[in-house]
């Protein structure tokens, strides 16, 4: 377990998406992806500094089903990858 | 009617357009607002539907309610979205002049919402808001201050709950009032942009202001939204405008561009970034939400549905189950209908002279009403449990377990459920493609349905797996039919693997890869009301448009079955009548491109009137066989068959490997007029349905050959 004084100090490396865990709650950083995907990932809320959660993945790994701005939504590995995050420190470890 | 409903410009209506993100309920409203008046067709040349209904005003005024494709926001990525935009922004070969916008949002997921929301406010159209799906959002612990949030967008916001027909009294009110007499808002649009923003979009602006009609708040917003991204652009790229007219626009907005790269503003999706700081502040100030409330009931109902052993397998047996009922449900109406068919034909015969006119009445209308009459049955009880996986939100939980498979076929986890449909019917299973966005997922979907064994093709298998495939014991337990049986099935699925495949890349290699970013909406209670008016809907729409081509094609049919007239008709046997018509002719004339599949003239005569639907042959084989009353069950039928020798050589004409080459064909080729029918009306042209015929025929006679080529070359039959 780290301690407080190291998470605030190490910088938080910015991670795809589709690399979360299930139940990981991360920071969007930067969304790349195609013309199309980009617009429609920004329009349904998903920009730098908004909060998401890797809900669960589907049966085969994919797709992946997130939790973003109080509703959910299904997206593609190959899509989620090209999404960076940052993952928010786990409460219950900072606590300690 | 597949043609465009014609526009008339009267005065009498005003053109009110109802719109909203998918999910929202929005056409829960349209369907409350305008009940049974309302008229499906489609937009013109395109295959978006194009849904009107008319209400009507405390003073004989008339609203014509135009229930928009659900949409997102106004940057265009899908046809439906490209003719949502059209008919908003004026701009389009749609013809509507709409004087009010209503905006259906979801209240418990109003953030995202509020983005379409705050678009459409900019278009300077008058508009209301229907907060929708108030109880979801106050039993998840989000409250929202009506009052406050109507003044901050400074627009009528109407509280409603379209599942109870809470709120709809009042919205039907608040429409009239603003048709008669539309608020204006204080300011012209939502978004507040900085000079560091707003000036560099100035070329744009001007070039809108010049060529548009929008109005000045519409302006800035569409100029900001083509600068943010070239989706945008391309809309206008296809307006009618001259080529250095488009020109203009593209420097202008590449002089934007360069403007705000300056100023080390990014311009990519900027309209989203500037929109979403903007909702996050107006929603902070007028909406609380209680985390404490209770835990969401979806969450807890996917840790089931969506779970990674169960979920699948909950499909597979809700599925069979579903076919079990559709069928059992089906068996006594389609009798029905088969029966009260053919008692009206007999009548028919008492009351009126022999002849060919009582044969065209008789075989020929009356059967061809028939034809398409008994398909209703199976498509009404389909649409039945369809509507209801859709309304309750399961659908999109079956697309999201099954798109790793369809992935690999270049589709997306959207095309499982017609699909899936397409086992008890193509028909409905085509109809059911409407849920997929994407235009190319949808067509290749359409194009490889009718591939998957319908229950039309059992009556061909059991005939002739009856007749020939003996009862054998294969591994013990499973027996030569059983497993004969499977194999067909399993070869209509691999065959539309295949299609799909080079359907996907051979025909379309420049198609955007499939996106799958697709809301999860929560589980909702079903509407019984919605689901009875989908029913509805897609039988209206079955019988209007599919049932007049059913129809003339059995029309064709019967003339080829009936003419040439001999003198004496009456006295001619059935059997007789059919091998001197025109398609005994054509079976006789194939006959030397169907032997090498193992066919001769008969079966030949069969594969043309089993045009109609697949289950046809067998009354036609009877018809030849001179076999009374039969069905795929009737011995009679079989044993004429077994017996069938060849006059010259005295060999069996059948033999089992005949048999599997038939089968082998029904599996592949295109024999259902109806499904003929159905494909142009869902695809708005004459194209897709003749290369669905093309491919599939070709299909079932390379299949055939093979099969039967190489049945006897390992020395079969």
């Amino acid at each position: 377990m780290f301690k407080k004084h190291q998470i605030t100090q190490t910088p938080i490396p910015m991670l795809p998406l589709d690399e979360l865990k299930p139940g990981d709650k991360a920071t969007i950083c930067l969304i790349q992806g195609t013309t199309v995907e980009e617009a429609l990932l920004m329009e349904m809320g998903l920009l730098p500094g908004t909060a998401v959660e890797l809900i669960k993945r589907a049966p085969l790994g994919d797709p992946l089903e997130l939790r973003v701005r109080r509703y959910h939504l299904s997206i593609r590995r190959s899509e989620a990858h090209a999404i960076l995050v940052k993952i928010l420190p786990d409460p219950s470890t900072i606590n300690q | 009617m597949s043609q465009p409903i014609p526009i008339e410009i009267s005065t009498q209506y005003t053109d009110v357009a109802l719109i909203g993100n998918p999910n929202t309920g929005k056409t829960s409203i349209f369907n409350a607002l305008t009940g049974l008046r309302q008229k499906v067709g489609n937009y013109p040349g395109v295959t978006v539907e194009k849904k009107t209904g008319t209400i009507l005003g405390p003073n004989g005024e008339q609203i014509r309610l135009h229930d928009l494709p659900g949409l997102y926001s106004l940057t265009p990525k899908s046809m439906d979205e490209e003719i949502a935009r059209e008919v908003l922004l004026g701009d389009s070969d749609q013809e509507l002049d709409i004087r009010l916008i209503v905006v259906v949002a979801d209240a418990a997921n109003l953030n995202r919402n509020l983005y379409l929301v705050t678009q459409v406010i900019d278009l300077g159209i008058p508009i209301i808001v229907a907060l929708n799906m108030m109880d979801s959002a106050k039993s998840e612990g989000v409250d929202i201050d009506v009052e406050a949030l109507s003044d901050r967008l400074d627009v009528p916001v109407v509280p409603v709950i379209a599942s109870r027909q809470y709120g709809l009294d009042h919205l039907h009110q608040t429409m009239f009032a603003q048709v008669k007499a539309p608020k204006t808002r204080k300011e012209a649009g939502t978004l507040t942009l900085d000079a560091s923003v707003n000036d560099p979009l100035t070329p744009v602006i001007d070039w809108l202001g010049e060529h548009t009609h929008l109005t000045a708040s519409a302006q800035t917003a569409e100029a900001l939204r083509v600068v943010s991204s070239d989706l945008a652009l391309e809309s206008w790229r296809n307006g009618h405008y001259p080529e250095a007219c488009k020109n203009d626009l593209e420097v202008a907005i590449q002089t934007t561009r360069n403007h705000l790269e300056e100023k080390e503003i990014p311009w990519r999706m900027l309209e989203a970034k500037l929109r979403y700081e903007q909702i996050d502040d107006l929603y902070e100030h007028t909406v609380r939400e209680n985390p404490a409330a209770a835990q969401n009931l979806s969450i807890r109902l996917d840790r089931v549905f969506t779970h990674r052993i169960a979920g699948p397998m909950i499909v597979l047996a809700l599925f069979a189950l579903i076919f079990q009922t559709v069928f059992s449900w089906a068996e006594g109406p389609m009798d029905a209908i088969e029966g009260g068919v053919g008692a009206i034909g007999e009548y028919v015969v008492t009351q009126m002279p022999g002849g060919m006119l009582q044969s065209l009445i008789v075989d020929g209308i009356i059967a061809g009403v028939g034809a398409v009459l008994v398909f209703l049955p199976q498509i009404l009880f389909l649409f039945f449990f369809l509507a209801l996986i859709e309304d309750t939100g399961y659908m999109a939980r079956v697309a999201f377990l099954m798109d790793r498979l369809m992935k690999s076929l270049g589709l997306s986890g959207r095309s499982v459920i017609p699909l899936l449909s397409s086992f008890a019917c193509a028909i409905p299973g085509i109809m059911a493609t409407r849920t997929i966005a994407s235009w190319k997922d949808r067509l290749v979907t359409i194009m490889i349905a009718p591939l998957m064994s319908c229950s039309a093709r059992l009556p061909v298998y059991i005939l002739m797996i009856g007749a020939f495939i003996p009862d054998t014991p294969v591994l013990g337990v499973f027996s030569m039919a059983g497993v004969t049986l499977l194999a067909m099935y399993l070869l209509g699925i691999t065959g539309a693997i295949g299609a799909a495949l080079v359907f996907k890349w051979f025909f379309m290699p420049d198609a955007p890869s499939t996106t799958f970013i697709m809301e999860l909406p929560p589980y909702r209670r079903p509407s019984l009301r919605w689901v009875f008016l989908q029913m509805y809907e897609r039988a209206k729409v079955f019988i209007t448009d599919a049932g007049q081509i059913i129809l003339a094609i059995s029309i064709v049919l019967w003339f080829l079955a009936s003419y040439p007239q001999s003198e004496d008709y009456d006295t001619t046997a059935a059997r007789d009548r059919i091998q001197q018509s025109y398609a005994g002719q054509l079976g006789h004339f194939i006959e030397p491109a169907i032997a090498p599949l193992g066919f001769d003239w008969k079966l030949g005569i069969g594969l043309i009137t089993s045009f109609a639907a697949r289950e046809v042959l067998v009354s036609t084989l009877a018809t030849i066989y001179n076999v009374e009353e039969a069905d795929e069950t009737s011995v009679d039928l079989r044993v004429a068959l077994q017996n069938e020798t060849d006059p010259v050589t005295g060999e069996s004409v059948y033999t089992p490997l005949v048999a599997v080459s038939l089968m082998v064909f029904f599996v592949f080729a295109c024999q259902c007029m109806a499904t003929v029918a159905i494909v142009k009306r869902e695809t708005n042209s004459w194209r897709w349905p003749i290369i669905m015929i093309l491919y599939m025929t070709t299909m079932a006679y390379v299949a055939s050959f093979v099969v039967y080529q190489g049945g006897r070359f390992f020395g079969f039959g």
